[in-house]
């Protein structure tokens, strides 16, 4: 691997999904694209997802991850990018727990 | 994502550039755009303010909506001298999210005792800065007063386009310098980059308080980054 003292190879989402790219998976990017009230994780935080459902990064405190993995297996193989919202009024969020009361939006698409 | 996209953005985050992927919204179309790239219109105006905020976001452009996610590397401080202010500005620096190292070759005022806390280099700037170069997001303050230390770290700053280069000293002690920076070969523009006296003028008068002072300067200028130089293309 190579280093770099900027970027953290071995924990930089976006790091991970290009080594993951070179090594012939297919993979997506989940991105955070709008917060309301106490979102965890700040607007442009990355989930970076593989076809395996292997995963990396993070867009929320872990409570809504395991839903946009399941998402991503969908956009990778449809290759057709998906937005996602997630939030206490939404069914959705109360059946996988955005505890904290925040609302966030969710932007996957497939790389390539 | 383009995977091209992918690529040049992290090949600009490993060399420290400020850098920003628009993605449409709509059609999942994306770009990479550079701090300094030229985009026309209202989304380039977004563009620039992104830049200067660091705040990534969506921006809506006639009836399209475009996530603007910036990765702005993290702002460093180069201190040129083991001194008074150094010792309070380093806690103050951290608090404000800046990474702050001190180069001063003098090994009496660059002591682990005096400074617990922070990258300490007791090495002239000429061998410390070939190891660890200067670049456009770096701050430096060089408040060692003596021309011997200082000056070179300021001739490098000014080469590099640091976003910000400070040096202590009355506008008498900053003249004599513009003229042996000028000697050194450094244009007089460079040299009006220079901010001296050091610090925004609050009146302060202690070490801490000129800490206080330099490091809001410093913050003015990461935050105004690129605006001097739109007004002077405009005019």
């Amino acid at each position: 691997m190579e280093t770099n003292a900027y970027l953290d190879e071995s924990r930089d989402p976006l790091a991970i999904a290009e080594r993951w790219m070179s090594d012939g998976k297919e993979v997506a990017i989940a991105t955070v694209v709008e917060t309301w009230g106490s979102a965890p994780r700040p607007v442009g935080s990355h989930l970076v997802i593989d076809a395996d459902g292997n995963f990396e990064g993070s867009v929320s405190g872990g409570c809504v991850e395991g839903a946009v993995i399941a998402e991503a297996t969908d956009v990778i193989e449809s290759g057709k990018p998906r937005m996602l919202e997630f939030g206490v009024a939404d069914e959705t969020a109360w059946r996988v727990g955005l505890s904290c009361g925040g609302r966030i939006k969710v932007y996957v698409e497939r790389v390539g | 994502m383009d995977p091209l996209h992918l690529k040049k953005l992290n090949a600009e985050r490993r060399t420290r550039r400020a850098v920003m992927l628009v993605t449409d919204l709509g059609d999942g179309r994306d770009r990479i755009v550079r701090e300094g790239d030229v985009v026309g219109g209202a989304l380039g105006e977004a563009i620039g303010e992104t830049f200067r905020s660091g705040r990534s976001g969506s921006v809506e452009v006639e009836g399209r909506t475009f996530f603007l996610n910036v990765h702005i590397p993290h702002p460093r401080l180069v201190v040129i001298g083991a001194v008074h202010i150094s010792q309070a500005l380093a806690p103050m620096a951290k608090l404000a999210g800046f990474d702050m190292e001190i180069i001063d070759p003098r090994t009496a005022f660059a002591s682990k005792e005096r400074f617990p806390d922070v990258p300490l280099f007791a090495e002239w700037p000429e061998v410390v800065l070939k190891d660890r170069p200067l670049d456009t997001y770096t701050a430096l303050a060089a408040v060692t007063h003596d021309p011997k230390i200082d000056d070179f770290a300021l001739k490098a700053a000014l080469e590099t386009g640091c976003f910000y280069v400070g040096a202590l000293g009355s506008r008498k002690t900053h003249a004599s310098r513009g003229e042996r920076l000028a000697a050194m070969g450094v244009g007089a523009e460079a040299i009006a980059r220079i901010h001296s006296p050091i610090g925004l003028n609050i009146g302060a008068a202690s070490p801490a308080e000129i800490a206080v002072a330099v490091l809001a300067q410093i913050i003015q200028a990461l935050r105004s980054r690129g605006m001097a130089e739109t007004k002077g293309e405009a005019a």
